[in-house]
This record gives C-alpha cells, structure tokens and sequence, in this order.
C-alpha cells in the first residue's frame, strides 16, 4: 500500500495530494530558511493561527451571499486577509509599543485563533450539517482535493519560489546583519515584512493539505534540519528546499494509505525524522560527527603532550596519553619509548623551539598568529624561511 | 550659496564649501524615549580627513553616525552628503556596524560576508562575475585576510571579525566610511592594520569618520577629533580639541587627571 502511494498508484486524488505537498514543501522550506535564519520563526506561527478567522468569515460571507462556501479559492483569499492583518499587528505592536516580538506573538496568536474558533462554532449552530469540514484546516486533510485545489497550491508555491529567489539578497543581508543592510540604503523594514509575507502566502497555500497549526514545522523544520549539513546560506535554502519536498511527498503519501490520517501531521513527523537523522549524522554540525571531532582533537592534543614529555624526559602521567601512545607505536606496554617514538619526539621538540624562536620574533608576527600548539611550522613556513629560522635556534638544537 | 545660522553658542556657521562636505550635520537631536542622546550636534567632515568621534560611554557617539545614516529616526535636524540628501548618496557611503550587532554563527563564508559590500552593483539577480569576485579578493587582502575567504565567519578570531566588516565596507568602493567603534576588542596587529588601511584611504582623498573610546590612541591614529557628550564639545585638530577644559566638560569626573594627561 506505502508503495503504491510513494509510486503515485494510489489514484487521482491521491497522486494530485502528494506532488501539491511536495511542492508546496520545497517552498515552505526555501522560505522558511530566511525566517529562521532571521530569528523570526515563530512570526510565522502568529500568521498561521490568524488565518482561521478568515477562513470562517468567507465561509459565512459566500454561504450568505448564496453560494455553497466551499470554494477553496474563496476560503484561502479570507484566510490570507485575516493572516495579512495578524501580520501588521504583531509588527506594530513590535515597532510602536515597547512590547516585544514574542509577546507580540503570544496576543496575536491566541485572540486571532480564539476568535476564529468562536466562528467556527457559530458556523455549525447555524448551519448545522453544512459546515463543510472547515475543522480541516486545522490540521489538514487529504480528503476531497479537486484539480482546480492542486492547480491554486502549484501556483502559490511556485510563485513563492520566485519571490524568494528575487529577494535572496536583501533577504539574506538583513537576516545577518540589519544595522549593515540599513547603512546601505536597504528598507529592512519592508524586506522583513515581505519575508513574513511569503510566509503567510505559504501558510494560506497549504492550508488545505497541512493544516493552520502545523504549518510552522513545514517552514521551520526543514531549514533547522538542513542547518546541520552546510555553513552557506545558499545550499542551506536548497537543502531546506529539498527536505521540505521530500517531508511533503513522503507526508502525504503515507497519509493518502488511510483515510482517517491527518495528512499535516504526518508530514511534519516525516519531516522531524529527516530533522534527526540531520542532527546525529550530518558531517558539518552533527552531534556525532562533532563528537568524532572532538575525539580526534583530543588524541593530537595528548599525543603532542606526550611526545613533548618524551623528548625533555619528563615522565607521562596521564593513561589516556599513554594509551594513545602505545596504539600509535610511540611506546611500548611498559611506558618506554620507542625508536619511532624517540625519532618522532625529537621533531616534535624542534618544533617547539622553532615555534618559541619564531614567536619572540616581531618580524614573525603574521606567521605566529598561526600558532595553537599543534600546527607543525613547515605547513607555515616554506623551507627556505624555516633554514634562516633554525639559525636563531642555537647549538642545543642541531638535531 | 552661502548660509550663515548663527546660534546663542556661535558655532554654527555654514559656508558654502562646508554645505558641500562629503557629511554635513545640522542641528542633530536623536532621542530615545525623552531623554536626547545627542543633542542639536553640528558637524562637518572634509575629503582626506580621518577623524575620531570620542566621548563617554553613553555620549551618544553610536547614535550620531546611526542617525546620519537614517539608521535611527532624528527628532529634528539636517543631514547632506556632498550637499545632497543623504539617501541619494548611498552609493558612496560605506559604515561598518559594531562587531556584536551580529550573529556569528550565521551560516555565510568571509568570502560571502564581504561580497555583501557589492550587492548593490550586484542588484537582485545579477550573477557574480570575475569582477566582482576580484573586488572581494582585493578587499579581503587589504586587511590582510585573503587566505582566509573560504572560512566559515564563527570560525573567526575577533580582531579577523572586525577585518572582514571592514573589507566588506572597502568592497563598497565608497567615498565615505563610518565605522561604528573599529578597535573593541581587536588585537594589536588587528589594530595595525585596520589603523593602516584606514590611513591609506585618507591619503585617496576619501572621508574616514570612526566611533573610538581610547584617549590615549587618538592623538596618533587621527588628525581630527569631534569630542562629543550629548552636545558637541570641541571639533578640529588633536591639539585644538584636546585641551584641559573640554575633556573636563567631556569625561567630567569620570576622567582621571592621570589619562588626561596622557591624551594632552
């Protein structure tokens, strides 16, 4: 069953969810990059909860106006009315008054979707039996997507996509550095509202698969996620991208195996798996891949100590060093050196004292600024500039 | 043109070579809250001047440079670049924040950082060509830093910080440079070669204005100094300005006659 969703077998209806969560995944995730980046992440979970007021009031408005109240259309256009004035609250009352963003966050998110609950219940005690399954866009539903659905969340999502490939740069310099981006002419107010807007424009376009509440982790997430594996802003947006893509595939396929899964939450928990595989393995900025780091760091430190202890016959006190030193051969199960541990000590001292000459001398001082205990001179120096250094060196060291 | 505004102090006057100065300061006040953090501050400064803006912590020195750029909204007051207004002067305009304004583990290269100093030749989609890659580069060696562009900027010293911003503001190919205290926290080669670059600019007839808290330093570093604490102190040359009774009216008590000395 898995297969023939991931495979697009499942029929019509499900295939037309799992590419639309795809799309609308990668960008979620290439938008939701520059918020987190910005440290604006939760901004977006403000515009996510205000979208439910306007998704009722344009329920109510085309059902009193005659209509069915079902066009997904109509109900996204109130969502993103009611989202766009959250929006403008949380930012005012951040710009105007001396409350903070977070509280700020807090009152708009709460009175925003309190308010849309209220409506919500209005709309099943006046209408009862016809309410259209609005409590679906609380958490999203795979259920009954139409082509004309598909084609409004394609459309978002791509156009999103081509706003924040515009906007990379100015997005990017605010994000790490405002004060610069206003020095240069920049409206980092403006760029940082259009940043919330293409989040809220994610926000309204996934409504109908993901859901208001979850909607953050599909923009968050996937760029915590891609954080781990790159240093460069640009392939962290990619990555996010394609993180979000594959949590939205993924997400909605399995969904689309029963009907009574929501499909938003399973989106968001494939997408907290690719987050903690990211976390253990990624070789940039992952937990293991740190600790193998350090591990390897602390084994040079030891090893340099010893051989340093070695070469000035000080005795090795520490077992870890010793171990260290005999699995590399230095000493031997007894604690006495080597040949190859005699051989090595020797270079580590002269080493040392080149680096002690070195450092003494002001005419030196670019090339000190390298030193960390660790870093052999000849990486540092070229051989002809090591010979004219070993002249200060003093008959001691003439090994 | 000439304009002459005398005030009850008498040293507002303005000329017209003063009106055409690369950043001119009219009657600044900048206030946060009610309290003015600079107070009706006149200041003028000439191609191929290096000058320090010192005072106390607090003088509002920071917010001086913030409020000519229009980083921080002034209360009232004029501000022109080359007798222009200052937004359409930008081009020519490089500041250089403070080092802590930033979060360094911001997933960007030293190479990336200063390519931000050309993102407006760049625009919104322009690709980076070779010029603009060789620009960087030549930035990043003024300050020494070329063999470090491929490095991720946490991985930095905080002295090599301070030599990336600076080169990213050298990449803006600007005629005036604000830099917003250059020396916090830097270590003493970092200092030399910030100092150097800085002189180097003065000597290309461009304008260098700094933040700097150190008395002891000016006198050497800068030939202008603009002393400032809310108000304007003294403006001019390290020995006009410097004098007993300004750096009284400056620092007040919070200056030992000891360093006084140091810096006179």
């Amino acid at each position: 069953m898995l297969f023939e969703a991931l495979t697009l077998q499942l029929g019509y209806n499900a295939t037309l969810v799992t590419v639309g969560a795809m799309l609308l995944g990668i960008a979620a995730g290439a938008t939701g990059t520059f918020l987190f980046l910005g440290k604006r992440a939760l901004v977006s979970d403000a515009i996510s909860h205000a979208t439910l007021p306007g998704v009722a009031l344009a329920f109510m408005l085309m059902v009193a106006f005659g209509g069915e109240g079902r066009s997904l259309l109509g109900l996204l256009l109130g969502s993103a009315v009611t989202s766009a004035i959250g929006l403008i609250c949380v930012s005012a009352l951040t710009h105007r008054t001396r409350l903070s963003e977070d509280a700020a966050i807090g009152a708009v998110l709460s009175v925003f979707f309190g308010f849309g609950i209220v409506l919500l219940t209005v709309i099943q005690s006046m209408n009862a039996g016809r309410q259209a399954g609005l409590e679906s866009f609380l958490l999203g539903s795979t259920a009954g997507m139409l082509w004309n659905d598909a084609v409004v969340i394609a459309l978002g999502g791509t156009l999103v996509l081509l706003a924040v490939l515009i906007l990379r740069r100015p997005m990017t310099t605010v994000a790490f550095d405002p004060e610069f981006a206003a020095g240069a002419g920049m409206n980092v107010r403006r760029i940082e509202l259009a940043m919330m807007g293409l989040a809220m424009a994610i926000t309204v376009v996934g409504l109908k698969i993901v859901g208001l509440i979850l909607i953050v982790a599909l923009l968050i997430i996937p760029a915590v996620a891609a954080r781990f594996w790159s240093h460069r802003v640009g392939h962290v947006v990619l990555l996010a991208g394609a993180f979000g893509g594959i949590a939205g595939y993924v997400g909605a396929a399995i969904s689309a195996t029963a009907p009574a899964l929501p499909t938003g939450p399973i989106i968001v928990l494939v997408a907290f798996a690719i987050f903690l595989m990211s976390l253990l393995i990624a070789p940039a900025r992952g937990v293991l891949a740190a600790m193998l780091r350090h591990r390897r760091f602390q084994a040079q430190v030891h090893v340099r100590q010893g051989l340093l202890a070695l070469a000035t016959d000080q005795p090795i006190y520490e077992r870890l060093t010793l171990r260290l030193m005999k699995r590399r051969g230095l000493v031997r199960a007894d604690g006495v050196a080597t040949e190859t541990g005699h051989a090595q000590a020797a270079r580590a001292l002269l080493d040392e004292r080149r680096w002690q000459v070195l450092r003494s001398d002001p005419a030196h001082a670019d090339a000190a600024a390298h030193y960390d205990g660790l870093t052999p001179l000849d990486t540092v120096l070229t051989p002809d500039q090591l010979k004219a250094l070993d002249q200060g060196l003093g008959p001691r060291a003439a090994t | 043109m000439s304009l002459d505004l005398i005030t009850t102090e008498g040293h507002r006057v303005t000329s017209s070579t003063e009106f055409d100065a690369p950043l001119a300061i009219r009657g600044l006040t900048v206030s946060y809250g009610e309290k003015p953090a600079v107070f009706s501050v006149d200041a003028t400064f000439h191609p191929g001047e290096m000058t320090a803006i010192i005072g106390p912590n607090g003088a509002g020195k920071s917010t001086l440079l913030k409020a000519a750029l229009g980083i921080v909204k002034p209360l009232s007051g004029l501000i022109s670049a080359w007798g222009q207004p200052m937004a359409s002067e930008r081009a020519r305009i490089a500041y250089v924040p403070q080092r802590a304004s930033v979060d360094w583990d911001f997933p960007t290269r030293v190479l990336d950082v200063v390519m931000m100093g050309q993102y407006r030749s760049l625009g919104l989609l322009r690709r980076v060509s070779g010029a603009h890659r060789k620009i960087t580069l030549d930035s990043l060696a003024r300050v020494g830093m070329e063999s470090f562009a491929s490095r991720q900027i946490g991985q930095l010293s905080g002295g090599q910080q301070q030599r990336v911003f600076l080169a990213r503001a050298l990449a803006q190919e600007a005629d005036l440079y604000l830099l917003d205290e250059p020396f916090a926290g830097v270590d003493a080669a970092t200092e030399k070669a910030i100092i150097s670059v800085l002189q180097e600019l003065r000597a290309a007839g461009k304008t260098v204005v700094a933040v700097h808290h150190d008395l002891a330093t000016a006198p050497e570093y800068f030939d202008r100094v603009f002393l400032i604490n809310t108000t304007r102190i003294a403006e001019g040359t390290v020995a006009e300005a410097f004098t007993q009774p300004n750096l009284q009216a400056a620092y007040g008590g919070r200056l030992a006659t000891a360093q006084m000395g140091a810096a006179i």
